[in-house]
């Protein structure tokens, strides 16, 4: 008796569970966000006790002046970084597929063009962004080219690997089927890449970023990476960093983005 | 329409009957290696034949044989008089693998009715059963699942589902390499009920690969018995159990006595 009024009094095992769940989640988001809080505070307060001086390490509050402050210069140039890696993503990226449905297709061209892709992933992306630069000039071209050439690769491969995953007893039916190749692509090969090509679209949202910024490096009147080399050389501190956040800020929204896609597309 | 195919359905033992397919003396060579030797096997339209043997004697590859997935290296293969390329391209014969194959982003529904949506826009004349995909996994008890995707279902349901797609084209021959060899012995119990409701309704016939001497004896009304090295026609073994089957069959002397008698002929193989 006494332990069927306990049950009755204590919340149910259901409603135990729901509360460890919420608290579960909170830890998630809680954790790493107040290790990330304290960090900061960390830097304040360290900057400020042995009295860097802000051209060395500006201190969080000073960042956070620049942004105010620098708003509308940040913005005007996270605009073209924002275009340049959106276009050198697409591009990229759909070159990668492109090649990729034609690897498979053909033995042939695999064979012809794999170990010029290879070489071509093998020149680091630093070396081969001035000779882009040169090839197109300062404008947005070199820029969207620097940005798709780093995306191309790790999606190639991948796309080759989705292509090809479709499992042999799957190919069997569709033979028992009599179903043509360019149904086996439709209804089997292309699906199945479709996991295999959001995780490479997961590195290329941040790294066709890391392209456009390290085309404007090079050369480039605006966009981060041209706001990053001149605020290095003004001893401008607080909004180099100011920029830098603006740029991974740009990386998070676009990884965002493929995220979100992948949810959508890929339910299975 | 049930009635009519019951008819066509029903065992009928003594009347010579058309042959659903034939092999003559055919041989499967892998390189040197020959998995199957000369075998000669007619398949009776309507009846359903069970196949034993041991591990590697050639089971799959006879049924792959068959389906036109590998080719002959001599001899003769025709299904119901035609080359197993024809039948495969009349849709005469489905295939269900061991493990379902349904593609992981289509519905059940949309798996069912993919084998309706391979040659459509070919133009190619696909042979619609009598069933419609929905019909279909109502039949095989997946009503209400119709939008479940593959990762969703039990492997039971699965192989339903899979079940249900060989089933769409009306095939006159259905082909099962160890349908159920993954699942549990209650599912399986069940299924192999629901498949003999599916034999009796729909008439076809059907080649089914087993492991299991129990099972091979409860759903066949033929037990092929295949032998290794290299895999030859063992014995045909004729089950004169009454139909339907029913479990407590599994406990009559009848059913024992064939149980032993096939567990011996393997041990011989
Ligand atoms: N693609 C292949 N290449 C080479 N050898 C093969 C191939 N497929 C099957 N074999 C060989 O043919 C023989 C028969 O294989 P098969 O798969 O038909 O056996 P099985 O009777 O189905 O066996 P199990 O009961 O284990 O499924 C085996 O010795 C196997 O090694
Ligand atoms: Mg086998």
């Amino acid at each position: 008796m006494a332990v069927i009024e306990d049950m009755q009094s204590v919340p149910s095992i259901e409603d135990v569970e729901k509360i460890k769940d919420r608290r579960r989640r909170m830890a998630a988001v809680g954790v790493p966000l107040g290790t990330a809080l304290g960090l900061i505070a960390l830097w304040q307060i360290g900057v400020k006790l042995f009295g860097v001086p802000t051209y060395i390490a500006p201190a969080p509050s000073d960042v956070a002046g620049a942004f105010i402050s620098k708003f509308p210069v940040l913005m005007e140039n996270f605009w073209p970084t924002l275009f340049e890696s959106v276009a050198g993503f697409a591009v990229g990226n759909i070159a990668a597929i492109l090649i990729a449905v034609a690897f498979v297709h053909s033995r042939q061209v695999e064979r012809a063009f794999f170990p010029i892709a290879v070489f071509i992933n093998t020149i680091p992306i630093l070396a081969i962004a001035p000779i882009l630069v040169l090839i197109f000039g300062p404008g947005i071209t070199a820029k969207v080219v620097i940005a798709a050439l780093i995306c191309f690769f790790p999606t190639l491969v991948n796309m080759v690997r989705g292509l090809q995953s479709v499992s042999p007893q799957a190919l069997e039916l569709a033979r028992i089927l009599s179903a043509s190749k360019s149904e086996v692509f439709w209804k089997m090969r292309l699906p199945s890449s479709l996991p295999f090509l959001f995780s490479a679209l997961k590195i290329s949202a941040t790294t066709s970023v890391i392209g456009a910024i390290v085309g404007e490096w090079v050369g480039a009147d605006l966009g981060l990476g041209a706001l990053i080399i001149d605020s290095t050389f003004n001893f401008n501190s607080p909004l180099l960093y100011a920029t830098v956040f603006m740029s991974s800020g740009l990386s998070v929204f676009m990884f965002a983005m493929v995220t979100l896609a992948e949810r959508l597309v890929v339910r299975w | 329409m049930m009635a009519a195919e019951n008819i066509q359905g029903a065992p009928v033992q003594s009347a010579p009957r058309d042959l659903a397919a034939s092999l003559q003396a055919a041989s499967v060579r892998f390189g040197t290696f020959t998995a199957i030797e000369e075998l000669t096997l007619d398949i009776e339209c309507g009846s359903f034949y069970t196949i034993l043997g041991p591990s590697g004697c050639g089971k799959s590859t006879m049924l792959r044989l068959v389906s036109d997935l590998i080719p002959a290296a001599s001899g003769d293969v025709t299904i119901f008089g035609k080359t197993t390329e024809q039948a495969r391209l009349a849709r005469e014969f489905a295939f269900v693998f061991q493990d379902a194959t349904l593609l992981p982003w289509r519905s059940a529904l949309k798996n069912v009715e993919l084998p309706l949506e391979i040659g459509r826009n070919r133009g190619i004349d696909i042979p619609v059963g009598s069933r419609s995909p929905r019909e279909l996994l109502e039949l095989v008890g997946l009503k209400g699942r119709e939008d479940a995707l593959p990762h969703e279902l039990s492997g039971g349901m699965r192989q339903r589902v899979a079940i249900a797609r060989a089933l769409v084209c009306q095939p006159k021959l259905l082909l099962m390499d160890e349908p159920f060899g993954a699942l549990d012995e209650m599912t399986r119990d069940r299924l192999n009920l629901q498949l003999l409701d599916i034999w009796r309704e729909t008439g076809t016939t059907i080649l089914f690969v087993t492991h299991s001497i129990a099972e091979a004896v409860f759903l066949g009304q033929k037990v092929i018995m295949l032998k290794s090295h290299p895999g030859r026609l063992r014995e045909v073994v004729d089950i004169d159990l009454p139909e339907p089957r029913t479990i407590a069959q599994r406990d009559t002397p009848e059913f024992n006595r064939y149980s032993a008698y096939l567990r011996n002929l393997l041990e011989t193989c």
